[in-house]
């Protein structure tokens, strides 16, 4: 069992992990001993509650805090001009000094989208805190805002692939599909709340943060706040997930850190529900035009993908939405154009699956239509256009099998059965409609550290500066040195989420397993070689004088490589022998990602099948089934990753038919602002899933071709289920999501 | 959220006295009973209810549900919403209130609301619950934005030019189609009032809801005795499967004789501005078969004065639809 003690962990003892599988934290979830961001208490801490503009355009004219500053318990309120430096930080380099909204908070008084923070109070409580945040009085000279979800640019869209002629051969195709999609701005909506507990100790800071990436958080508050790195600590040891939306710090990690700083104490800030709609981030609206142009027979001619996606008056958030589009059929003519639109809305970020999501959206459900309009087996279809190469990059596929995941899906799925006409399938008195997608994913490696140490106690140690979002980081690390080292998952301990430990990767991407493959099997090589010369050099022992390349460890016993492991002696012996406590080694991979010699393109597929039921008579649409075929690479443990794409599919059910994040014309705010209007997929709506890997290994990666799984699920499952609804029905939603509005259609006959 | 004070009440007259020293007892009371707390905790949260005093009822001696001698069926104020729809005589006399009941909120919020604070769960207009924002029904006299905004789950059915708000609960529908009495309890002693006179229309006072006055205490619901051979249900019809308010929603309680109906009630929830019964319907079904024919009449008919808005027009096809299914689900029971 897992030795985890159930109050807060003391500063300096990180928490340990030892590895039992299934799911080593978990344990720790389930009797809520696991602490997350917002649940430390350090002695002295104050609270911070953050005060948000109420317009959505306009000058802060009057604040006037006199009140709120006389409250029980008040010990401060700041607002522009009394929070103390703040920086902005300088244009990233990699994956370190990212952030999303890029203007430190409170640094002017131009508010430019509803529930920017205007203020902050500290106070000795929460209570305390937000009755004067109440009473902290804000006028504003208001000027025009837009909000509109209609987007339209003047600009010159940015073309991010272009090959052969697509207009002309858009024009001259034989079937064309020419169709706009649309695809509403998401909250990401975690269950934990994001969070900052920042202490500021006379130096530097300690702070407690809802991030999924720790090294960039330091770094960038260290730029932000204008602190050497060295005196920021960052700790992440749990995150109740994240979705992306905690990737990139955001302003209230600033505002806690600076109240911190200006008073001495600790300080919590913990972010509202409601103002996780404004400023944390969210999935952009997206518009994106599509066409496709084919030949008679089905072989696509053209492929031309524009699209918009709204940002925030200040910063360039892209989308991204041809992420998939260059790669994913074969076709000589192609183009993808993006340009961005601002409203005034909060900066947007990455949301699960940035980019491909949305835009293999608009891809599959063009491919649908594409498959109807030739009367075709939508399945065919893709087959038909499966490319040899990533026809962008002009490079071999490292590993592609997603015919495999049609054809595997399709067996699973029973698509043989299927009837083309529109609502001619029936069940249980129901109408059934069934609809595939494929979907894909880029697999790539970001630049990590880890360290293993071999213990004197038995024990190993695997550390990194990474986070376990929720994901499953801690089991697969365990179970990664528990297979090369043969030792059993309850010796092994995890340590994670601390800027204190060797630079792990963000996070996000779904790359941090692939990221750290390398990295840790180097380390455990590294200490595997440290304890080597321990063992030649440790008087009294069997191996005094042996060379460290004479010797071998299987299943944590060191042995003469020309001796049976039975013949050595356990590893911890040799360390207590010597009197030494640890034999550790360091290890570190390499990025692919943004590599320009790439030699293959780096993918992962699979494949959607969506059953959703219709009831036209009570109007009634579920999602009853869905089969996926994922091939993610090598998957190190079945349990987290069918965890991860059921998660995904359960959330692309939410992204078809319930979520969107509704701005008020009038007032600029994100009206559905809590969890009861805002709709997420609830049990009673999650479908029967069915969720295959086809477990290819991608030795490209890495050695033990693991990629990662945490995004490809939510990917094509949206259009799957679009697909289905237009067979049940014969609507096609091109503008999610899928509401009963858009299919109650002609009236009901009933006579 | 502002400070208040809070007591626990140690009698009927006791909790009655304390209330009346309210200005009101609709929206801006400055003195509110607390029962499950699962509207009112909420919307202090929100600064949309801000009281002064809380009086707490849950130790009142109204959690019973009580089989009069004359065979009505009287339900105590307190009694939760999970007891109330599992209660052996409501589902075998009034299935309908247990469908109601539980194909609303969540488990857990069932468990702690009560049948008073059901009867008077505020409206989800999404601008009533902002304070930031203007509301006639919150504030007196700054406007209605839902009527060129965000109106999709609002009203059709007696809305004013000040409101359009729906009331949203589940139970009062059911209590309609049962023609529930409700009992109060004030100042100036004790009455009975019919459920359709018990909530108001907006008209131009969206901030009076219902018919309670300072000090008045909802003691009971009362249910008349049982029809024998009643046929009934429930059809809530919802964006999703759970945790969801109604789009539309219909109680139906039917009697046949001969192949004709020769006793209905009809109410809808979802598209009133307070919990709606269609007499309309009713007169369309009374005498006639139950074929999908007739019913489809009479969803006409009780659509006919619908008035949608700019977003909910989809509601007229939606509760016409629900309304025939309710039907044809109620008369083919065995
Ligand atoms: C997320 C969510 C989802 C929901 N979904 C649904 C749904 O799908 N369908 C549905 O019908 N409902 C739904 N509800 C509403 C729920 O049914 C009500 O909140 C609940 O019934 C209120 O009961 P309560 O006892 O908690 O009331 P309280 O919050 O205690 O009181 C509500 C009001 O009634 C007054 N009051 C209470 N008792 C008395 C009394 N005896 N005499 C006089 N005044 C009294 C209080 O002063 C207060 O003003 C939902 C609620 C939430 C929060
Ligand atoms: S509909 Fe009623 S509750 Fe909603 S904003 Fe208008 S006045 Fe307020």
């Amino acid at each position: 069992m897992s030795t985890f003690s159930t109050t807060a962990l003391p500063l300096n003892t990180p928490p340990k992990t030892m590895g039992k599988l299934p799911r080593v934290d978990g344990p720790l979830k389930v009797t809520g001993a696991a602490m997350y961001s917002s649940d430390y208490n350090l002695p002295g801490m104050l609270y911070a509650v953050p005060v948000c503009a109420t317009v959505p355009s306009g000058k802060i004219t009057a604040l006037d805090a006199s009140v709120a500053e006389k409250m029980p318990g008040v010990k401060a309120v700041y607002s522009h001009g009394n929070i103390g430096n703040l920086y902005r930080a300088a244009p990233p380099s990699g994956f370190i000094g990212i952030l999303d909204e890029q203007r430190p908070p409170l640094e002017d008084e131009v508010v430019r989208y509803y529930g920017q923070y205007v203020a902050v109070v500290v106070a000795q409580t929460f209570e305390q805190a937000t009755a004067a945040a109440d009473k902290v009085k804000v006028t504003y000279s208001k000027t025009d805002h837009n909000v509109s979800d209609k987007l339209k640019t003047d600009e010159k869209p940015k073309v991010d692939f272009h090959r052969g002629d697509p207009d002309a051969a858009f024009a001259s195709a034989a079937v064309k599909i020419d169709e706009t999609y649309a695809t509403p701005t998401e909250t990401h909506n975690p269950i934990e709340l994001h969070a900052s507990v920042a202490s500021w100790d006379g130096q530097g800071f300690t702070v407690y943060e809802t991030t999924q990436a720790v090294m960039n958080h330091r770094n960038v508050m260290s730029q932000m706040l204008g602190v050497p790195e060295e005196n920021i600590r960052v700790i992440s040891r749990f995150l109740g997930s994240g979705f992306g939306g905690k990737l990139w710090p955001w302003p209230h990690t600033f505002l806690a850190a600076s109240a911190s700083r200006n008073l001495g104490r600790p300080v919590k800030l913990v972010v509202a529900r409601s103002t996780m709609f404004e400023s944390v981030g969210h999935r952009p609206r997206t518009q994106q035009r599509f066409r496709l142009g084919a030949n008679a027979d089905g072989k696509l001619v053209a492929l031309i993908h524009d699209s918009l996606n709204h940002t925030s008056i200040l910063d360039d958030y892209s989308e991204g939405c041809s992420e998939a589009t260059p790669y994913s059929y074969s076709t000589p003519n192609l183009r993808a154009t993006s340009a961005i639109v601002r409203r005034n809305v909060g900066t947007p970020t990455s949301m699960r699956g940035p980019g491909a999501v949305p835009g293999l959206f608009a891809m599959e459900s063009a491919m649908d239509e594409l498959a109807i309009r030739l009367k075709m087996d939508p399945i065919k279809l893709r087959l038909m256009n499966e490319p040899e190469k990533d026809e962008g990059l002009n490079l071999p596929f490292s590993s592609r099998h997603f015919v495999e995941c049609l054809n595997t899906g399709a067996e699973k799925f029973g698509w043989a059965k299927r009837t083309p006409g529109v609502g001619s399938m029936k069940k249980d008195g129901l109408t059934i409609g069934w609809g595939v997608a494929g979907c894909s994913w880029i697999a790539e490696r970001t630049e990590a550290q880890a360290a293993v140490d071999l213990m004197q106690t038995g024990m190993v140690r695997v550390s990194t500066a990474t986070q376990d979002i929720g994901t499953g980081t801690y089991t697969a690390l365990s179970q990664m040195a528990s297979t090369k080292l043969g030792i059993p998952h309850d010796r092994i301990e995890v340590v994670l989420g601390d800027t204190r430990l060797p630079a792990g990767p963000i996070s996000g991407g779904s790359w941090a397993t692939a990221s750290l493959v390398p990295a840790v099997m180097e380390a455990i090589e590294k200490a595997k070689g440290t304890l080597f010369a321990v063992a030649g050099s440790a008087k009294g022992t069997q191996f005094d004088g042996a060379k460290p390349d004479a010797l071998a460890f299987t299943d944590g016993r060191v042995h003469l490589k020309d001796k049976s492991p039975d013949t050595g002696v356990p590893f911890e012996e040799i360390l207590n022998k010597a009197n030494i406590r640890v034999a550790s080694g360091q290890g570190s991979s390499k990025g692919t990602f943004g590599d320009p010699n790439k030699k293959f393109s780096t993918h992962s597929f699979g494949a959607q099948f969506a059953e959703v039921t219709w009831q036209p008579e009570t109007a009634r649409l579920r999602v009853s089934r869905v089969v996926t075929v994922i091939d993610g690479g090598h998957i190190i443990n079945p349990k987290p990753a069918q965890n991860q794409i059921e998660g995904a599919v359960v959330m692309g059910v939410g992204m078809a038919i319930f979520e969107e994040t509704h701005y008020d014309p009038k007032f600029g705010l994100p009206l559905n602002n809590n969890l009861a209007d805002y709709m997420v997929t609830t049990n009673a709506d999650s479908p029967a899933i069915d969720v295959t890997f086809l477990d290819y290994p991608d030795k490209v990666l890495n050695e033990l071709g693991a990629r990662g799984v945490g995004e490809i699920g939510l990917a094509g499952i949206a259009a799957a289920i679009t697909n289905a609804v237009y067979h049940a029905t014969g609507v096609r939603v091109r503008e999610l999501p899928v509401r009963i509005e858009d299919l109650l259609g002609p009236k009901m006959d009933v006579a | 959220m502002e400070l208040f004070k809070f007591t626990k009440a140690t009698g009927i007259p006791q909790a009655v006295q304390m209330a009346a020293m309210s200005k009101t007892a609709q929206q801006g009371a400055d003195v509110r009973f607390i029962a499950g707390g699962t509207t009112l905790l909420d919307l202090m949260k929100l600064n949309v209810e801000v009281p002064t005093q809380l009086v707490d009822i849950n130790g009142l001696a109204l959690d019973k549900v009580e089989r009069l001698p004359d065979g009505r069926l009287r339900i105590g104020a307190l009694v939760r919403n999970s007891d109330l729809a599992h209660s052996a005589e409501v589902q075998k006399d009034y299935a309908v209130l247990s469908q109601a009941l539980l194909s609303g909120a969540s488990a857990q919020l069932r468990n702690m609301a009560t049948t008073g604070g059901n009867l008077l769960q505020r409206t989800r207009c999404m601008y009533f619950r902002n304070d930031a924002l203007p509301c006639n029904k919150r504030e007196p006299g700054t406007g209605c934005p839902a009527i060129e905004g965000d109106n999709r789950t609002l009203a059709i059915f007696g809305t004013s030019s000040d409101c359009i708000a729906t009331n949203p609960s589940d139970m009062n529908i059911a209590l309609v189609a049962l023609e529930a009495t409700v009992q109060v309890q004030g100042p100036k002693g004790e009455r009975e009032v019919p459920i359709g006179e018990f909530h108001l229309l907006p008209g131009k006072t969206p901030h009076r809801e219902n018919v309670l006055e300072p000090g008045d205490l909802v003691t009971s619901v009362t249910l008349p005795a049982a029809k024998a051979g009643a046929k009934q249900t429930y059809l809530k019809l919802r964006d999703r499967a759970s945790y969801e308010f109604a789009l539309a929603s219909t109680a139906i309680v039917v009697e046949l004789h001969g192949g004709k109906i020769s006793y209905v009630r009809v109410a809808l929830g979802g598209v009133g501005t307070k919990p709606w019964r269609s007499h309309e319907a009713e007169h369309a079904l009374m005498g006639k078969a139950a074929d999908a024919k007739n019913f489809r009449a009479a969803a006409e008919a009780a659509l006919h004065g619908a008035k949608p808005q700019s977003e909910n027009g989809f509601k007229v096809e939606l509760a016409k639809r629900c309304i025939v299914h309710a039907l044809t689900v109620a008369t083919q029971q065995a």
